[in-house]
C-alpha cells in the first residue's frame, strides 16, 4: 500500500502545530528583535490552562462540544497573562540592555515556568491526560485523520487568516508594521510602541494557546516539559520560513514537519542508509535541510520582508 | 631514550594522581566533618546509618522513582520500629537523578562524600547506573538496584560471550533483559501465536538491549522481523512510525523502552487502524502506560520481573504497611524490589555490626559490600540472594495484559534456555 499520502498528512499536522507556535517567535522577533525562548513554555501553560478549565472548572462529564470553546478561552487567558507578565516584568526592564541580557532572561524564564508548573500544578509531575473528542477517525481514501486532528486542521488556517487580516487591515496591525520597521519613527508618528509590543506578545500567546489545545487533543496528554523541544522546533520553523515573517512561520513549520515525517518514513529505504533512517535521525535530517536552506537563502524561505513583518 | 620518557611520563602520572587524591581527601574530609556533627547529636540512641536512594523523582519517570523512594523509606522505618539492628537507626537520603546519567553521577559523588551512607538503592535506569557504578565501586559503597535490567551492568560488555563481573559493589534485585527479552519472545510466539513482529526501541541502554534480546530469540523460534525503528524519546509524535507499522503487515509490535513514549506510541499505532498489540518490558509496566495509551490499549502486553506483588503471600504485609504509612504515590512497578533492595542493605549492615561486637567498624563500607554477597532472606518478592555477578538468583518473570484499564497477570514463569 502506498503510504505517501498518509505520511504527508502526518507531516502536515505536525507542521501546522510547529507553525502555530512559530508565529509567536516570529512576531516578537519582528518587533523587538528578541528570541523569546520562553515561548515554548507559554504554549505549555496554555495547554494547562485548557486542562484546568476541563478538570477543575466545568462539571464532570461536560460534552467536549461545550467544553472545547471554554477550554480555548481558558488556554488563551492563561497564555496571554503569562506572556504579558513576562514582557512586563522580565523583558521591558531590559529593553535597552545589551541583546544577550533578555536572551538569557528568556532561557531562565523558560526553566522557571517549567518548574513552577511542575511544583504547583496538581499531579503535573508526570504527564496528565487531556480530554479527547469522541468519534472515530475519518477516512479519505487510504488516509486516516483522527478526530483530534480536525481541530488542528481547522484552527491553523483560520488563525492564520485572522492574523493576516489583523496585521494588514486594522489600525493596530498597521501600528505593528510601523513599529517593526522603525520603532523610533513609529513613536514619533504617535504609535504607542509599548502597547504594540505588549500586543505582539499577547497575539503570539494566543496562537501558542491554540497550539497547546491542539497538542492536547492530538496526543491526549500534556506535561510540563512539552514546550521545550516543541519550542525549539517552532523556533527552527520560524528561522526556516524567514524570521520576522508571519507567513514564513507557518510555511516553515509545515516544511519542517513534512521533512521530519518523510525522513522517518523513507530514508531507511534508500540503499546503504538503513542506519540513518529511523525517527531518532529525523531531527538530524530536519536540521540538514535547515542548513541547506540557510546556505542558499540566508533570509529563510519567504525572507524577512521588512514591510510585512509584524 | 624510551626509558627516560617512560619515567617522565610515570612521574607526571604520579603527580596527577597525587593531586586528585589530595582533592578527593579534602572532599571526604568535608563530608565526614559534616556528618560528624549529625551523628554526634544522635549518639544517645546509637549510630545512624543512611541508606541513599537515587531515582528519577521528577519528570516523566517520577511515578516509578517516587515508588522506589517511598518503599525504601518504608524499609528503613520498619527496621527502626522492630529495632532490627541493635544500636543502629536507619534514615534515607533520596536524590533525584531525573533519569539523566550526568545527574546520577553527581548524586553518586554526593552520596560517597557522606560517610554516614553505607548503601544505596537505585537507580531506575540502566543508563544512569552505568555512570554511577565506578564512583560507588571506588568508594567500596554498595549499590543495589531494584530496576536495572541491562545484562552488561553485572556481566560485563561481552556478556553474550564471556561473562565477567565488572564492579564488585553493584547488585540488583531485578531480573536482566537477557532473560526478559527472550521470555517475552517465547510468550508472543508460542502463546499469542504471532509470527510477524515490528521491533521499535528508544536507543537507550535499557530499550535497545531489551529489543536486541527479544529479536534474537524471536528469530530463533522461527518468527520474522518485518521492520525495525528507533524512536526519538524527546518527541510525542510517532505518527510517521505508526504509519510504517500499519503498512508493514506486522501482527505485533515489540517496544524496548519506557511508558512515557510507549503509551503515546501504542495510542498512535491503534489510531492508524492497525489492530496490533504493543508488547514491552518492565519499563512500560505501569498504570500510566494505560492512561497514556487510552482505551485501545486493551490487549497490550508487558513482561515484568518476578511474580505479581499483590499475589505473593510474602508481599501482603508490604502492601498493607505501605497503605498504612500513607504515602501519596503508589509503590508502582518496583516497590517490592526497592523494599527488598533496602532490606538487603539492612541485612548486610546487621551482619557487619554483629560480627564487630555491636558496633560499626571503621571500614564499614567495604565490610557491608562484602557481606552483601552472602545476604539471603525471604523478602517481599520471594527469596532474595545474589549470584556471583551480583544478579538476583530469583529469575521469575510474569506477562501482564491490559484488560479493563488495568494490568492483569497472564502467565508467570522462568525463562529456560
Amino acid at each position: 500500500m502506498n503510504e505517501l499520502p498518509q505520511q504527508l498528512v502526518n507531516g502536515l499536522l505536525l507542521g501546522a502545530m510547529y507553525g502555530l507556535v512559530a508565529i509567536g517567535y516570529t512576531m516578537v522577533y519582528g518587533i523587538v528583535q528578541l528570541i523569546n525562548f520562553a515561548h515554548g513554555e507559554i504554549f505549555m501553560t496554555g495547554a494547562f490552562g485548557a486542562l484546568t478549565v476541563y478538570a477543575y472548572v466545568l462539571p464532570d462529564g461536560t460534552s467536549m462540544w461545550v467544553a472545547l470553546p471554554l477550554m480555548l478561552i481558558g488556554a488563551v487567558l492563561v497564555a496571554v497573562v503569562v506572556a504579558v507578565g513576562a514582557e512586563r516584568f522580565a523583558y521591558r526592564p531590559l529593553r535597552n540592555a545589551p541583546r544577550l541580557a533578555p536572551l538569557i532572561t528568556a532561557i531562565g524564564l523558560s526553566l522557571a515556568l517549567q518548574q513552577a508548573v511542575w511544583a504547583w500544578y496538581p499531579e503535573a509531575k508526570s504527564a496528565r491526560t487531556f480530554p479527547q473528542i469522541d468519534g472515530g477517525p475519518f477516512h479519505l481514501g487510504n488516509v486516516t485523520i483522527q478526530t483530534g486532528d480536525i481541530f488542528l486542521l481547522a484552527a491553523a488556517p483560520i488563525s492564520m487568516a485572522v492574523l493576516a487580516y489583523f496585521v494588514m487591515k486594522t489600525r493596530t496591525g498597521r501600528g505593528m508594521q510601523a513599529t517593526a520597521q522603525d520603532p523610533d519613527t513609529a513613536k514619533l508618528m504617535g504609535v504607542n510602541t509599548d502597547r504594540i509590543i505588549v500586543i505582539a506578545f499577547a497575539l503570539g500567546a494566543v496562537f501558542a494557546a491554540v497550539g497547546g489545545v491542539a497538542y492536547g487533543l492530538k496526543y491526549g496528554q500534556v506535561d510540563f516539559r512539552m514546550g521545550f523541544i516543541l519550542g525549539l522546533k517552532a523556533f527552527t520553523a520560524a528561522v526556516l520560513g524567514g524570521i520576522g515573517n508571519i507567513y514564513g512561520a507557518m510555511i516553515g513549520g509545515v516544511v519542517l514537519g513534512i521533512a521530519e515525517t518523510l525522513a522517518t518514513a523513507y530514508i531507511a529505504d534508500l540503499p546503504g542508509m538503513e542506519k540513518f533512517g529511523s525517527q531518532s535521525w529525523a531531527d538530524v535530517w530536519a536540521f540538514v535541510l535547515l542548513i541547506l536552506v540557510l546556505l542558499l537563502r540566508p533570509q529563510g524561505l519567504l525572507g524577512e520582508r521588512v514591510a510585512d513583518r509584524a | 631514550m624510551p626509558g627516560k620518557g617512560l619515567i617522565v611520563r610515570q612521574r607526571s602520572l604520579i603527580a596527577i594522581t597525587a593531586a586528585l587524591a589530595a582533592g578527593a581527601l579534602t572532599l571526604t574530609a568535608c563530608g565526614s566533618r559534616d556528618n560528624g556533627k549529625s551523628s554526634d547529636s544522635g549518639s544517645g540512641g546509637g549510630t545512624t546509618v543512611t541508606i541513599g536512594v537515587d531515582a528519577p523523582l521528577t519528570g516523566d519517570l517520577s511515578a516509578l522513582g517516587l515508588g522506589i523512594k517511598n518503599s525504601v523509606d518504608l524499609a528503613a522505618k520498619t527496621a527502626n520500629k522492630q529495632n532490627y539492628v541493635k544500636g543502629v537507626t536507619f534514615k534515607i537520603e533520596a536524590l533525584d537523578d531525573q533519569a539523566q546519567p550526568s545527574s546520577g553521577q553527581q548524586n553518586a559523588s554526593k552520596l560517597v562524600a557522606d560517610n554516614g551512607v553505607l548503601g544505596v538503592v537505585g537507580p531506575l535506569n540502566s543508563s544512569v547506573a552505568e555512570s554511577m557504578q565506578k564512583v560507588f565501586d571506588d568508594a567500596k559503597l554498595v549499590e543495589v538496584s531494584p530496576a536495572n535490567t541491562n545484562p552488561a551492568l553485572t556481566q560485563g560488555p561481552d556478556w553474550q560471550k564471556t561473562k565477567a563481573r565488572t564492579y564488585k559493589s553493584y547488585f540488583r534485585t531485578a531480573t536482566t533483559d537477557a532473560i526478559q527479552g527472550p521470555f517475552a519472545a517465547q510468550y508472543v510466539y508460542n502463546d499469542s501465536k504471532k509470527k510477524k513482529v515490528f521491533v521499535i526501541d528508544d536507543k537507550k541502554t535499557y530499550g535497545a538491549g531489551l529489543a536486541a534480546t527479544f529479536t534474537e530469540e524471536f528469530k530463533k523460534l522461527g518468527g520474522t522481523v518485518v521492520g525495525t525503528e528507533h524512536i526519538n524519546p524527546d518527541t510525542k509524535d510517532f505518527s510517521a512510525v505508526a504509519t510504517k507499522v500499519k503498512n508493514s503487515g506486522a501482527e505485533v509490535v515489540y517496544y524496548g523502552g519506557e511508558y512515557p513514549q510507549a503509551g503515546p506510541l501504542s495510542k498512535q499505532i491503534k489510531a492508524t487502524g492497525a489492530k496490533v498489540p504493543v508488547v514491552g518490558g518492565d519499563g512500560i509496566f505501569d498504570p500510566t502506560f494505560i492512561k497514556l495509551a487510552g482505551a485501545n490499549s486493551t490487549g497490550d502486553l508487558a513482561t515484568s520481573v518476578g511474580a505479581p506483588v499483590e499475589q505473593l503471600p510474602s508481599a501482603k504485609e508490604f502492601v498493607a504497611n505501605y497503605k498504612e504509612a500513607g504515602y501519596k504515590e503508589e509503590y508502582a512497578a518496583y516497590g517490592g524490589y526497592s523494599y527488598d533492595s533496602a532490606w538487603a542493605i539492612i541485612e548486610a549492615v546487621k551482619k557487619v555490626v554483629e560480627d564487630n561486637g555491636g558496633k560499626l567498624p571503621s571500614d564499614a563500607r567495604a565490610k557491608v559490600t562484602a557481606a552483601m554477597q552472602n545476604v539471603s532472606f525471604d523478602g517481599v518478592t520471594g527469596k532474595v540472594s545474589f549470584d556471583e555477578f551480583g544478579d538476583a538468583t530469583n529469575k521469575q518473570l510474569t506477562v501482564y495484559a491490559v484488560e479493563n484499564g488495568a494490568w492483569k497477570p497472564v502467565k508467570s514463569g522462568t525463562y529456560t534456555g
